[in-house]
């Protein structure tokens, strides 16, 4: 009960839930996936799942940095970290992340000198004041990071930083889009599109999913009321047998991007020719890398990175969860070795991953309903 | 990871136009202004911000809305948490406006 009185507004939530009933074919059944994890979050959280109709199915998509994060690159950070006089400084979300022998907290308890840093700029800071050690920042993200990540480049590099580098894990959201639509067990008949990696991108990077896939994408905000809205917006194209990229996050997603942040990525980054993706594989030109330019601050041309590669636990079905195939709670380990306490896998850790987000919320289901039966 | 904190600008540093004061979550903080160089805000403007990054320019209504977002998905602390962390050892904590 304690969430009745957050939702803005109950009486729009509960003509947006009966607009979806009433656009819902009850002959068909709808998979949509939410490509971004905060979206997982969000949902799980309001308990929005058990105000959709039966045949409305949401599949978690790929967009939690952390979770896709193949377990050999946090190897490969820490390897380099455990050389001496390095810094390891990552976003509080890396701490927990498992490597093989432990999380990056863990090679903190056993002396490594890591550091939580909140904005990569601080990394910068943090270099400045131990002008004896290197720092290292461990990136990590989407597009909506790495602009962030590019103007701390050109900042280290403008402002002659030496003992700084960066050590590049970001990743692009369209090819794991086109991974998941190329996988042969996958059916989707739409997607909601992510909210904070389209204010840098903009809307027409998705235009080949409606154009050549033949699949509606809606850009979509964080609230209740903005995923049930972009539920609506994709069942009405649907029904309608239309497949367009609409914004329903127009108060924050202009249609063009962020022109400076694309800039700053385009001179800073390029394209890898592949990288890998827990749960995905191999995905060709999804993940970014440093241009030669700054060389001097690119972590994998200062250092020997030696390439590690894990193997998931046989046991745990991250891949299985990650693609939408298998539910949280059909893992084999769900809830039992794997729990966000204890995880085993990264979709446990991250409160976007859809684990978690499973495992801490979905006892609290029922809330939303009672909202809309009460305001019914 | 995806955590756009609304705040609102305080100065635009005189020294450096890519770093302005800004009151955020009830703090002032230095945020980085270089995201938004095609359309740069100005004081009294809102803007989301992205770790440490201001990331676009929203309208006040927008911002409170998007506080109400954070409270709602149960992530104030993590936004309060963030805010504070930003810069390592900075500034006056300010009152919640």
């Amino acid at each position: 009960m304690k969430y009745v009185d957050e939702f803005r507004d109950p009486e729009l939530i509960t003509r947006a839930a009966e607009e979806i009933r009433r656009l819902a074919d009850p002959n068909r059944h709808y998979r949509l996936m939410e490509v971004c994890g905060g979206h997982t979050h969000a949902i799980y959280r309001f308990g929005l799942k058990d105000v959709l109709p039966p045949n409305i199915e949401l599949i978690h998509g790929p967009g939690c940095p952390v979770c896709v994060l193949p377990m050999g690159r946090i190897d490969d950070g820490l390897s380099i970290a455990m050389q001496p006089d390095v810094v390891f400084a990552a976003f509080g979300d890396m701490m927990r992340v498992p490597g093989t022998n432990g999380s990056p907290l863990e090679h903190k308890a056993r002396g490594m000198d890591v550091r939580i840093v909140y904005s990569p700029t601080d990394a910068i800071k943090l270099a400045k004041v131990n002008p004896q050690k290197h720092v290292m920042f461990f990136a990590i993200g989407f597009e909506t990071t790495a602009p962030s990540t590019a103007l701390t480049l050109q900042r280290a590099k403008a402002e002659g930083i030496h003992n700084f580098s960066i050590f590049c894990n970001h990743v692009t959201i369209i090819p794991a889009i086109r991974a998941i639509l190329d996988s042969p067990d996958m059916r989707l008949d739409g997607f909601i599109g992510p909210g904070h990696v389209s204010t840098v991108i903009g809307c027409r990077p998705y235009e080949w999913i409606a154009k050549n896939e033949r699949k509606p994408i809606v850009v979509c905000g964080f609230e209740p009321l903005d995923l049930l809205q972009s539920i609506v917006m994709l069942l009405t194209q649907l029904q309608k047998g239309e497949a367009k990229v609409e914004n329903q996050y127009k108060r924050v997603v202009p249609w063009e991007g962020n022109r400076a942040a694309l800039k700053a990525m385009a001179e800073t980054f390029q394209l890898r020719p592949y990288f890998e993706w827990r749960g995905l594989g191999f995905i060709s030109q999804s993940a970014l890398r440093i241009r030669e330019e700054y060389a001097e601050w690119d972590t994998e041309q200062r250092f020997h990175v030696p390439g590690i590669r894990v193997t998931d636990p046989k046991a745990a079905q991250c891949g299985e969860v990650l693609k939408g195939v298998l539910k949280p709670a059909q893992c084999k380990l769900f809830g039992k070795e794997c729990t966000p306490e204890n995880p085993v896998g990264a979709l446990m850790v991250s409160s976007e991953g859809s684990c978690a987000a499973y495992y801490n919320y979905e006892h609290r289901k029922a809330n939303l309903l009672t909202t809309i039966s009460a305001s019914a | 990871m995806c955590l756009a904190i609304p705040g609102k600008i305080v100065e635009i540093s005189p020294d450096n136009p890519n770093s302005a004061l800004v009151d955020v979550v009830g703090m002032r903080r230095r945020v980085d202004l270089g995201l938004l160089e095609d359309d740069k805000p100005v004081p009294g403007d809102w803007v989301l911000i992205h770790v440490g990054f201001a990331m676009s320019k929203i309208s006040e209504v927008d911002a409170l809305d998007q506080m109400r977002t954070l409270e709602m998905l149960g992530e104030c602390e993590a936004a309060v948490q963030e805010v504070r962390g930003y810069g390592l050892e900075e500034i006056e904590d300010t009152q919640p406006s």
